[in-house]
C-alpha cells in the first residue's frame, strides 16, 4: 500500500475508532452539558474519518464505506489507544487529552506537508481540532493532581503510539460497528 | 454554577436570551454555550453571564394608580373621535374609502 494511503489509514482510523467509543457517552455523560459537548465531538471524529477515508479511496480505487467497514480489524491502523472501551470518566478525559496533543503533533506536520490536498484537509480538520483541545484541555485543568485521574494519564499514556498489536477490544468493537453492513441480503444497496 | 447566555443572530440586531447552561466555571461555560448555541451557525455573538450578577428587578410601585405615567394613561381614540366630530371632520367608514 502507498506510504501516502497507509498515512491516512492511520488517522482515519484513530479518527473512526475513538468517535465511535466517545460516543458511547451519549446519553450517559455525567451531565447534560457535557452529554452534547461531548457527543458532538465524537460525531466531528467520525466526520474527519469519512473525510479522511475519502481521500484514500480516491487513491486506492475504493469507497469510503469499504475502508471504514470491510476491512478486518487486523487490518486497521488505530492506536491501542482509541480501542479500549472505557466507561469510567476520568479515564475517558485522560484518553481524550492524551489523544488530542498527539493529534495536534500530527495534524501540525500535515499541515506543514507539500501535499496539498493532505495539507487543505489538515488545515480543515484543525480548524474544528482546536474546540476539541479547549474541551480537553479545561478537563484537564479541572481533573489535574486527582489521584484517579493521574493514574489514567499513567496507564494510558504508553499506548498512544502503539500500533502494531491491536487489543481484544477492537475485535468486539469491529463486530458492533459492522453488524448491520455484514447482515446486507444480497443484493441490497445503501 | 447556571450561567445565562444571550445570542445575537445577526450583526446589529440585539440580544435576546437563548437559555442557560450549569458549568463549573466560566471556562465549561464558554464550551458549553458555543456548543449549544452557537455550532449551527445560529448565532453570530453570544453574551453569557453568571446568573448572580444579573441584577433582577421586579417590583414596581404603583399604590395611587397613577396611570397618567403609564403610556397607555391617555385613552386618546375617544377624545379625538369627539373633537373630530364637532370640527365635522370625522373620517369615513374605511369600507368606503
Amino acid at each position: 500500500m502507498p506510504a501516502r494511503a497507509e498515512l491516512l489509514l492511520e488517522i482515519a482510523d484513530d479518527e473512526l475508532i475513538l468517535g465511535w467509543r466517545d460516543s458511547e457517552w451519549t446519553g450517559i455523560a455525567p451531565f447534560l452539558e457535557e452529554d452534547v459537548a461531548f457527543s458532538s465531538i465524537a460525531q466531528n471524529e467520525i466526520g474527519h474519518a469519512r473525510a479522511l477515508y475519502e481521500l484514500a479511496a480516491r487513491e486506492l480505487g475504493t469507497t469510503a464505506d469499504e475502508l471504514a467497514f470491510d476491512r478486518p480489524p487486523e487490518e486497521y491502523r488505530c492506536s491501542r489507544l482509541v480501542e479500549l472501551r472505557l466507561p469510567e470518566w476520568e479515564r475517558t478525559i485522560a484518553r481524550h487529552v492524551l489523544y488530542e496533543r498527539a493529534d495536534a503533533e500530527r495534524l501540525q506536520r500535515l499541515k506543514a506537508s507539500d501535499d496539498t490536498e493532505l495539507a487543505g484537509l489538515a488545515a480543515k480538520i484543525d480548524r474544528e481540532e482546536a474546540y476539541h483541545r479547549l474541551h480537553a484541555e479545561m478537563w484537564h485543568e479541572r481533573l489535574k493532581g486527582e489521584p484517579r485521574y493521574e493514574a489514567a494519564l499513567e496507564e494510558l499514556r504508553p499506548l498512544v503510539g502503539e500500533r502494531n498489536a491491536h487489543s481484544a477490544e477492537l475485535q468486539e468493537l469491529w463486530d458492533e460497528m459492522t453488524v448491520v453492513r455484514r447482515s446486507q441480503p444480497a443484493g441490497t444497496t445503501w | 454554577m447556571i450561567y445565562e447566555v444571550f445570542r445575537q443572530e445577526r450583526k446589529g440586531q440585539p440580544f435576546q436570551h437563548a437559555g442557560s447552561v450549569e458549568a463549573a466555571d466560566e471556562r465549561f461555560a464558554e464550551a458549553y454555550a458555543r456548543e449549544q448555541y452557537g455550532r449551527r451557525g445560529e448565532s453570530v455573538a453570544l453574551w453569557v453571564v453568571e446568573r448572580g450578577s444579573i441584577m433582577r428587578i421586579d417590583e414596581f410601585v404603583d399604590e395611587l394608580n397613577r396611570n397618567y405615567h403609564r403610556v397607555d394613561g391617555y385613552p386618546l381614540k375617544e377624545k379625538l373621535k369627539e373633537a373630530r366630530e364637532r370640527a365635522g371632520t370625522s373620517r369615513a367608514p374605511a369600507g368606503d374609502r
